[in-house]
């Protein structure tokens, strides 16, 4: 966990001004303590990102809230998808086999 | 480290600057190949290696995309893809990624929905799947997925309590109560506030992982807060009233005559949501700068008063 002047030195071609407007605009949710802000590693890696977003391949920031909205939409389907794959990694090895012939279809 | 060649800078293998034309890295690298060729310098295994080295340089330098690649940090010296310094998918689609989880990548109908075609009776019976129509049969009720969230809280609202907001992806929130006296890593458990049920199920919980920021007066084991407080050499020889911070403000306390620097006062009650106690550890402190009166008193006190602290050791 890292504060504010932390992600500016850790992260290369984020501006103090850039990264308070993103958190104000919630793109990135630091928590706020009253000694200032706290990163966790997701929202340092979060604020790499932006910054890729950002300045290497030029998204707009109106078109930026959905373009986080739908990666986080994807990750969250991931994330499901590998409850689903362990859950029927549980299943009898001949339900597996049904299960895999069915997808290969 | 692989092996100490590989992880030469290619431009000073070459010994030729960032900013060489591919005509001057062509250049540098036949000079310095001529020099360290196996075929000119036979059985001299060090002539090989960095005849090995140069080429690698070479091979990379003289690819202009390989080249650019290198310099944007994309490759290291050996041609291989450097793995990125981050991945924010790593975490976004672990545990911690939930707090950005505007709306669950599955709604719960997608998810009622595979469970009633599991429903339908497809496995265990001989054919496999069940091809019945859609929507019958949605037997499996469930609760719902629990969500881990990670909440640092302050030293003192730690051990007093408080209400706090964790903030989540954009347009939501939740609010967390503090109990008084929660330990680092302990787990709050919000009933109801994690992934939405299935078939009419119950909704999972929301369980928040606590870390306790550190406080730059207090340290805290188990209920006792524990507090080193700087005394004048005169508090500590003659005793007197001293103010003392606690969690829950400053209160005066008596230092006894004769206290030294270690000794602890227990301040009853003053520990973590009352339980515990404060222990003051006490620490003389000279005053600033010379003093020329305490030094010649000292200088006739300690001629008539010799003791040593040091026995023991």
């Amino acid at each position: 966990m890292i504060d504010f002047d932390a992600v500016l030195r850790q992260v290369r071609g984020v501006r103090a001004d850039e990264l308070e407007e993103w958190i104000e605009a919630r793109w990135v949710l630091p928590e706020r303590m009253a000694s200032g802000y706290v990163f966790h590693e997701i929202d340092v890696a979060r604020v790499h990102l932006i910054v890729e977003l950002r300045h290497e391949l030029s998204i707009e920031p109106e078109s930026m809230p959905v373009i986080l909205n739908l990666l986080d939409q994807v990750y969250a389907l991931r994330n499901r998808l590998k409850s689903l794959r362990e859950a029927i990694e549980t299943l009898p090895a001949e339900t597996q086999a049904q299960l895999l012939a069915r997808l290969k279809e | 480290m692989e092996s100490p060649m590989a992880a030469r800078n290619p431009y000073e293998v070459l010994g030729v600057k960032k900013e060489a034309t591919a005509d001057e890295i062509r250049a540098a690298y036949r000079g310095l190949a001529k020099k360290h060729h196996p075929d000119l310098n036979p059985g001299n295994k060090q002539a090989e290696a960095r005849f090995k080295e140069i080429a690698a340089a070479y091979d990379l330098l003289s690819d202009a995309d390989k080249r650019a690649k290198f310099d944007r940090g994309e490759i290291d010296e050996s041609g291989n893809e450097k793995p990125r310094a981050y991945s924010y998918q790593d975490f976004a689609e672990a545990a911690p990624g939930a707090k950005y989880r505007a709306q669950e990548g599955v709604a719960p109908e997608d998810l009622d929905d595979l469970f009633s075609f599991f429903g339908r009776g497809g496995f265990g019976q001989a054919g496999g799947f069940n091809q019945g129509a859609r929507g019958e049969g949605a037997t499996i009720r469930m609760r719902g997925a629990d969500r881990q969230y990670a909440l640092t809280v302050d030293f003192l609202d730690a051990v007093n309590g408080a209400k706090r907001r964790l903030e989540l992806a954009p347009g939501k929130s939740l609010d967390v109560t503090i109990p008084a006296g929660v330990r680092d890593g302990q787990v709050l458990r919000l009933a109801g506030q994690g992934g939405p049920g299935l078939g009419g199920g119950p909704a999972g919980d929301a369980l928040i992982g606590i870390h306790i920021a550190p406080h730059a007066l207090f340290k805290r084991e188990g209920d006792d807060i524990l507090l080193e407080l700087p005394v004048t050499l005169g508090e500590a020889v003659l005793g007197g009233r001293v103010t003392v911070p606690t969690p829950t403000g400053a209160v005066t306390m008596t230092v006894p005559p004769h206290s030294n620097t270690g000794s602890v006062l227990r301040l009853k009650g003053k520990g973590v949501a009352g339980r515990g106690d404060e222990l003051v550890t006490l620490k003389v402190v000279l005053p600033s700068g010379a003093d020329a009166e305490l030094d010649t008193f000292l200088k006739d006190w300690a001629a008539k008063h010799p003791y040593d602290p040091r026995k023991g050791m």
